[in-house]
């Protein structure tokens, strides 16, 4: 099905179940804690053995000497592999460096062996053997000293390095209030709760890879051309994932070093990355260096934006695109962004929940504050006031959906915004100096083709079968909730199998795209399903009705189960996108609103509270969404006030690899949290009129978090993240 | 992790003979530390002596007036003690700063004081560390030392003791009880039992190897309003970057010990004394030969305006 005209109504729009506040079909098996995530398969395949990965001790440089004997020798021991003795090995399109490392050594405890023994104690004390000797080369650590060197990169997700509209430099310089400020936001983990991990058994030349990630068909193909095999050989199955955040988009060493290391074994094993090696080992969202100038009239209106941002990666990498969300989120006639890429020795960055627009935003939000308070303007109001209903850039093409201005003006309103004070500093409770903030969220909508075989049995029972995963955000449930929508079942007739490359290839998940875009290709397979059942029923298609598990046509009713009486009817389609994503901007928007209290001495910041309005298409499960909302404010709380890795940049890595090290919220950092959607749909993105919420609700989070604080004590920090240590020096003096 | 033997003892003295017999073991108690250790091979006993039953699990009073804590009272039964919350408040508040509430519920008393440093060059072996590898080097001085010591360090070593219950009993004057293999009991002034890192930041305690601590002893009540003040980026199960422990008596003196700075809790008479003069004159005292590094030099100012917040908060 090709969806290149706006949705008229349709079987979703019945609104039975679709939209209602339903719980997680998958939820008895999460909390019963019988649903079977990767490392834990073991029903799959007999003889098991156990992996333990051995991470570079350098950064950069050369392996000098592997010394195997001991560990080869140790109890238990069943095969050791390193690059030496795995063959010629391909690198996957998404990796960045080889999953595998040796002679070359490309960052800090990139993989270099794998021991492979009978026991998990017995594979991880022989890894402790693995005897290496490294030759060091000189690194590149440290961003902050490397802007000058720093490359224009190439367009990336389609997206050009640099943007220019009308005269930036001309209405910059004349423009009679200004801002011209530095931020900076470190380097993220995902911090997910299920490190990495997959079993891999061959069957001959065939694989099979239990495994946890976001991204079905990328990571076969990934899979196949590190190992040199034909795609067809592969079979990936991730039905349930502990978290991902953008860390399992990708085929990581784990899944690469079970399948060489279960073909050196002959026998299935299973690797799990210990936590103090994810960090380094695997992707991590890039620190910026971010430069906002801004330009108004003493009216309040912009005549003049311009971002840049600097970031770092491997060479062969990519920027960190923190500049995105300015091209598209306020007016002004002068713009300019432009984003610099620096080559680092530090481990690979890549995606993490909102790439590009989480950082970006917690750099322009704070400057948008910055520059309210500049003009004496309400920052709600000055925001109101330089909304855009088309793409800045591109006049001609409106966005699709905007209501930025109603979640600010109905979040103002839910929050209590107008008893503000607008001077920060003023509002003391007990030792607590207390402030708030506001900020806008914006994260675009990604469309991407997804399709799914739906199945009705001799049962009436309806199986939706695709490669869709769900990381925790519920899209057993959305689709489960689609497929009942579509043919008029309970959702307890539905079937959801999801994460197996044998099924049909769908959106994946990622960018925020998977609701949206998964659903409506179940919206097409059901389709397909139903107009097979009315053939079948030799039914009039213009007046069938799909409703209480039954079709009825002029007058006649016949359950579905009869229907496939004579055998299961199954169908499939893609559903494929047209240029509506292209004529029409298609973006989803927030405000988040912040109370934060800072202690007058010590400077801890504690939140109080937060309010999220969000506008995103017609909200496919409230209360799944909700919980992808509160918990991406949770991370954004996370990265306006705790998270960073502390980059040693002598060695070349990030030291706080664990989580006693990294710290994350805990339930004491967050307080009361409340989400309101806006009613809305969107008919230019799909029949589902959906659009992603998991992404939007950490954008801007950080910087509302960081207005508050300011708003609090009146002292401004530019650097994330916001720490006491950076405000300890400006509170007011104590007696 | 090495493969290890491990023994149960039911008594103090066998779990010193037991220690006499197989020489580089380790007592082992709740194992909340000491398991994560040998997991990453930083601790690489062949031989673990199980103590946890060795019947040294009560809180008794003693003579003259104090209370006798067993090594083995696990963290959360000694914040919950009604006798520890009425009469040593700072250590029942002290306790359930720290930590988890599972960690509480396996960690007991000795092994609290034992616990090692959490500096995360010490946990990552391939990086040099004089504490885990003597000679290697300390990449915490000149890297990511936002954590570490301001006071008593070396400049071979500028770890902190991690410990939140060490610092209200340093406050609260506690020794610890001993035995060794040979019989032979001592107490030790909490003060003394940890070494300063010099330029063996390996040896952490004057323990003698075998030497078994079987209870903390604290002196009689002493009253007063009792605050402990842990700071931190994150709200909770996070360690201190700096706290401070207090004792105010209502004619304003007091005693004052601060964590998070130092190889041990950080106390001095002498600021004891200042007190009275408020948090600028104690504090002058206490920090006066800190030395911070350029990641941790807020630390200084912070332990002031915490010390003077917590004096205010003691006046009410």
């Amino acid at each position: 099905m090709k969806f290149d005209t706006p949705a008229t109504d349709n079987p979703i729009d019945q609104l039975k179940i679709i939209g209602k506040p339903t719980d997680r079909v998958d939820g008895p098996l999460k909390t019963s804690g019988t649903a079977p995530y990767a490392y834990e398969r073991h029903d799959v395949v007999p003889n098991q053995a156990y992996g333990y990965v051995v991470g570079s001790a350098i950064a950069k440089g050369q392996i000098a000497s592997m010394d195997l004997k001991e560990a080869k020798a140790a109890p238990g021991v069943l095969a050791v592999v390193t690059a030496a003795s795995a063959g010629m090995l391909g690198k996957g399109d998404f990796n960045t460096a080889k999953l595998l490392g040796g002679p070359e050594i490309q960052h800090y405890h990139q993989a270099v062996a794998l021991v492979v023994a009978e026991s998990f104690e017995q594979a991880r004390s022989a890894a402790a053997l693995v005897r290496v000797q490294y030759t060091r080369s000189k690194g590149n650590f440290d961003l902050a000293k490397s802007l000058d060197g720093a490359i224009k990169p190439p367009a990336s997700f389609g997206a050009e390095a640099d943007s220019r509209f009308g005269d930036f430099d001309a209405a910059f310089a004349s423009a009679p209030v200004k801002l011209d400020a530095r931020y900076t936001t470190p380097d993220h983990s995902h911090a997910m709760m299920e490190p990495h991990a997959s079993i891999a058994s061959w069957d001959g030349d065939k694989l099979t890879l239990w495994t946890s990630n976001q991204m079905i068909a990328w990571s076969v193909g990934d899979v196949a051309k590190t190992l040199g095999i034909p795609k067809e050989k592969v079979r990936l199955v991730s039905p349930y994932i502990g978290g991902g955040f953008g860390g399992k988009l990708f085929v990581r060493s784990d899944a690469i070093l079970a399948a060489l290391g279960a073909k050196a074994a002959g026998r299935p094993v299973k690797v799990a990355l210990q936590r103090p090696l994810i960090i380094n080992n695997t992707t991590h969202r890039p620190a910026t260096i971010q430069r906002i100038r801004l330009g108004a009239t003493t009216d309040g209106k912009l005549t003049a934006i311009g971002h840049e941002s600097w970031s770092g990666d491997l060479k062969g990498g990519g920027p960190e695109t923190a500049v995105g969300q300015t091209r598209l989120l306020y007016a002004a006639p002068n713009r300019m962004t432009a984003m610099r890429l620096a080559v680092l020795d530090l481990p690979e960055g890549n995606a993490m929940r909102a790439p590009g627009e989480a950082p970006g935003l917690m750099a322009l939000e704070i400057a948008i504050d910055e520059m309210a308070e500049k003009l004496g303007i309400d920052p709600v109001a000055f925001r109101i006031l330089n909304d855009t209903q088309v793409d800045p850039e591109k006049p001609e093409r409106p966005f699709s959906q905007r209501r930025l201005n109603e979640c600010l003006t109905m979040g103002a309103e839910k929050f209590g915004w107008k008893d503000r004070s607008p001077k920060p500093g003023l509002t003391r409770d007990g030792r607590w100096l207390v402030g708030t903030g506001v900020a806008a969220a914006f994260r675009n909508n990604i469309n991407e083709k997804s399709a799914a075989r739906v199945r009705l049995d001799r049962n009436g029972m309806v199986i939706v079968e695709t490669d869709m995963t769900d990381i925790g955000t519920g899209s057993y449930t959305i689709i489960a909730q689609t497929a009942a929508e579509m043919l008029g079942v309970p959702l307890t007739q539905v079937e959801v199998r999801l994460g197996d490359s044998l099924f049909p290839v769908s959106a994946g998940s990622g960018g925020q795209w998977g609701a949206n875009s998964s659903t409506a290709g179940v919206y097409a397979a059901c389709m397909k399903l139903r107009t097979a059942i009315i053939d079948k029923l030799r039914f009039d298609p213009a007046d069938a009705v799909f409703d209480k598990g039954k079709v009825r046509s002029r007058g006649k009713s016949i359950a579905l189960a009869k229907a496939a009486a004579s055998g299961e009817i199954v169908a499939e389609d893609l559903m494929e996108y047209g240029d509506l994503g292209q004529k029409f901007q298609q973006s989803t928007f927030g405000a988040h609103f912040v109370e934060a209290a800072v202690d007058a001495a010590t400077g801890e910041i504690r939140i109080r509270r937060m309010l999220a309005v969000c506008a995103a298409g017609r909200i496919l499960n409230p209360k799944a969404a909700r919980s992808q909302v509160i918990g991406a404010m949770t991370m954004g709380a996370g990265a306006a006030l705790m998270e960073e890795l502390a980059v040693d940049k002598r060695f070349g890595f990030f030291v706080n690899h664990d989580l006693a090290g990294y710290e994350v919220p805990v339930h004491a950092d967050i307080p009361s949290q409340e989400v309101i959607f806006l009613d809305e749909v969107d008919p230019t993105t799909s029949p589902m009129k959906a659009k992603g919420v998991g992404e939007l609700g950490i954008c801007g989070v950080a910087a509302a978090v960081a207005n508050a604080v300011y708003h609090a004590t009146g002292i401004r920090v530019r650097n994330y993240p916001v720490t006491l240590d950076k405000l300890i020096d400006k509170l007011p003096d104590v007696a | 992790m090495k493969s290890f033997t491990f023994e149960r003892v039911d008594s103090p003295a066998a779990a010193t003979m037991a220690f006499t017999r197989t020489p580089g073991a380790r007592f082992i108690a709740g194992g909340t530390n000491l398991l994560d250790l040998m997991k990453l091979e930083i601790e690489t006993p062949g031989h673990l002596i199980d103590v946890s039953r060795l019947g040294l699990d009560k809180i008794e009073p003693t003579s003259d007036g104090g209370v006798r804590i067993g090594a083995m009272v696990r963290n959360t039964d000694l914040a919950a003690d009604a006798r520890i919350r009425r009469d040593y408040g700072l250590i029942a508040r002290a306790l359930v700063a720290g930590a988890s509430g599972q960690l509480r519920n396996k960690a007991t008393t000795a092994g609290n004081l034992l616990q090692r440093t959490r500096c995360p060059y010490f946990y990552d072996t391939n990086q040099p560390c004089n504490k885990r590898k003597p000679g290697s080097g300390c990449a915490a001085i000149a890297g990511f030392s936002r954590n570490h010591a301001i006071v008593g360090a070396s400049d071979a070593c500028i770890a902190t003791h991690p410990s939140d219950m060490a610092v209200a009993m340093q406050v609260l004057d506690a020794a610890v009880e001993t035995v060794d293999a040979a019989g032979e009991t001592r107490s030790i002034g909490l003060a003394d039992l940890y070494r300063a890192p010099g330029n063996t930041p390996q040896l952490e305690t004057v323990l003698a190897p075998g030497e078994l601590i079987t209870a903390v002893t604290l002196p009689k009540p002493i009253g007063g309003t009792h605050i402990y003040h842990k700071v931190r980026d994150r709200a909770s199960y996070a360690f201190a970057l700096i706290s401070v422990g207090v004792v105010v008596q209502r004619d304003g003196s007091g005693r004052v010990a601060l964590g998070g700075v130092g190889y041990k809790p950080w106390r001095a008479r002498s600021a004891d004394a200042e007190l009275p003069r408020g948090a600028k004159a104690a504090t002058a005292v206490l920090l006066a030969d800190a030395k911070a590094t350029h990641e941790n030099a807020y630390k200084l100012p912070l332990v002031e305006r915490t010390l003077a917040s917590v004096l205010a908060q003691a006046k009410g």
